[in-house]
């Protein structure tokens, strides 16, 4: 049986492995970014084809949208300000041709061993996915994937909301003293885009958390989206940081977090345990974590984007 | 070998990214280009795990997964943060060493 | 007969994107291929949307596709004019005329 899909998902895939090599080999580290966030795209598109469109939109947003601005941000501080500049030195010369045959010799035993994993695993056997089919109705939600993010397993989202905190924590104190980089010039055009796309950008992301309940959709790409209005409102300076703002800034970071925590640990008691939402008030105990989450997540990573705390003025001239 | 199914075409991809990021994050000199290398090894690993949850449709694929590479996507957005703000730094120190 | 009618919007618009995308490859400055990019996929685009639309099966469907295409030509439009801004200040030289 051939099907013409078969075909697209051969290219796709050839394409994938193609671009992530590129990614590696191109020299200049702009041409580096640019082609991370070209693979992460067909990454995404090859995720829907795999019948995974939460993942292919958390990837889209978060893994490759937000974190490719992260990357040129950073590197626009390495070189100095902006983008064309010319790259720092490598750390070291060229590696010794045995200190790369070991290296590839390790590389290829782990990525065989792990072929070996996946192609030793029963082929689309049966998972678990049955036990999450089953335990739906009690979930709060008709969506499988974010029943098992919020509900079925809503300990390891918590400890994911403070995993990003802490990475926020460390990211201000790590660049504590760091000059902030210039922003680039924008334009007038790219006010008037972001004056047009904001709204929009707002609505969208309020419609992935609600939708989430039902559909592909949910705090993390809803954050992921919001996170995107940050970062335009940050670039067209509509809004600057203000040192003023600062604590109400970190009451947005932890508020995800402590709002989880207060309903995980809250509906404890009466013989249930933490975590364990009472079924007739699941959903609204859900989307109220989930919209705490969003606000959070897409604060988080604003503040991730901008990298410095906002400063007060007095210690702007310690560099 | 059995028939040919999207989730053996895109995990057989997974894999092969997975092992040019590992041998790129062992073999480069810069940071920028070692932290990029472990994103593509950190994608990889979703991929594989993605393709590990597909069924045949119109069985819906296992949901547990996706929600660990959901997860997975977001940790690695903070680890990526940390790391860029260490790669700032260390550039920044060394300047005023230089000097 | 409105899905032959979107086959049919599809291909033309398949051969705006290798337009542009021939251009991209062979014309000689950053403007020109700029030029090539943003006219020729935003034309293809449009008319894959509209294929696209045409082959949907609900109304609201059609709708979303069509603002996917609204969207996807604002930012286009947007990035193509960002790129071209930073290129001429960091004075990127144009071709000078050639046969």
């Amino acid at each position: 049986m051939t099907e013409p899909l078969l075909v697209f998902d051969l290219l796709l895939a050839g394409v994938v492995v193609a671009v992530a090599a590129l990614t590696l080999l191109v020299r200049d580290a702009f041409a580096m970014i640019v082609a991370f966030v070209v693979f992460g795209i067909f990454v995404a598109i090859a995720f829907v084809r795999l019948a995974a469109p939460d993942v292919a939109l958390a990837e889209a947003a978060i893994g490759t949208g937000v974190t490719g601005a992260l990357m040129l941000r950073a590197l626009a501080h390495l070189r100095g300000g902006s983008l064309s500049g010319k790259d720092p030195a490598p750390l070291s010369g060229p590696t010794r041709a045995t200190t790369l045959g070991i290296d590839g010799t390790l590389a290829v035993c782990v990525t065989v061993a792990l072929g070996i994993a996946f192609f030793g695993a029963p082929q689309a056997g049966p998972g678990i996915e049955a036990e999450v089919a089953a335990a739906l109705p009690q979930s709060g939600v008709a969506h499988p994937v974010t029943a098992v993010l919020l509900n079925f397993r809503s300990y390891d989202t918590l400890m994911e909301i403070v995993v990003l905190l802490a990475a926020v924590i460390v990211v201000w104190q790590v660049d504590r003293g760091l000059s902030g980089a210039s922003d680039p010039l924008t334009g007038e055009v790219y006010q008037g885009f972001a004056r047009v796309i904001l709204p929009v950008a707002v609505t969208v992301g309020g419609y992935l958390l609600w939708i989430g309940a039902a559909a592909p959709g949910g705090a993390f790409q809803a954050g992921a989206v919001l996170a995107a209005v940050a970062v335009l409102v940050l670039l067209s300076r509509l809004y600057t940081p203000a040192a003023a703002h600062r604590h109400l800034i970190r009451a947005t970071f932890v508020a995800g977090t402590v709002v989880f925590a207060a309903v995980a640990l809250g509906v404890a008691g009466a013989g249930r345990t933490a975590f364990e939402y009472p079924p007739g008030h699941a959903k609204s105990l859900i989307l109220l974590i989930e919209s705490a989450l969003t606000i959070s997540i897409a604060v988080t990573l604003g503040a991730l984007f901008h990298g410095r705390e906002p400063a007060s003025p007095l210690r702007k001239e310690t560099r | 070998m059995t028939e040919m199914t999207p989730a053996m075409i895109h995990g057989l991809a997974g894999i092969a990214v997975f092992g040019i990021g590992l041998m790129g994050a062992l073999a480069a000199t810069d940071r920028l280009r070692r932290l990029v290398a472990l994103k593509l090894c950190a994608v990889g690993a979703g991929f594989v795990l993605v393709a590990a949850a597909w069924r045949t449709p119109p069985a819906a694929p296992d949901p547990v997964p996706h929600a660990l590479v959901i997860t997975g996507i977001v940790v690695m957005i903070s680890a990526a943060a940390v790391a860029l703000a260490i790669i700032r730094r260390l550039h920044s120190l060394e300047a005023e060493t230089d000097e | 007969m409105l899905d032959m009618l979107g086959i049919v919007l599809m291909g033309l618009g398949t051969a705006f994107f290798v337009a542009g995308t021939v251009g991209l490859l062979r014309f000689p400055d950053v403007y020109c291929r700029l030029h090539a990019l943003t006219k020729a996929d935003g034309m293809g685009l449009a008319l894959i949307c509209l294929g696209a639309a045409c082959t949907a099966d609900a109304w609201g469907e059609a709708v979303r596709i069509l603002l996917i295409w609204v969207f996807v030509a604002l930012s286009g439009a947007t990035a193509g004019h960002l790129i071209a801004r930073h290129a001429r200040r960091a004075g990127t030289p144009m071709q000078e005329g050639r046969q």
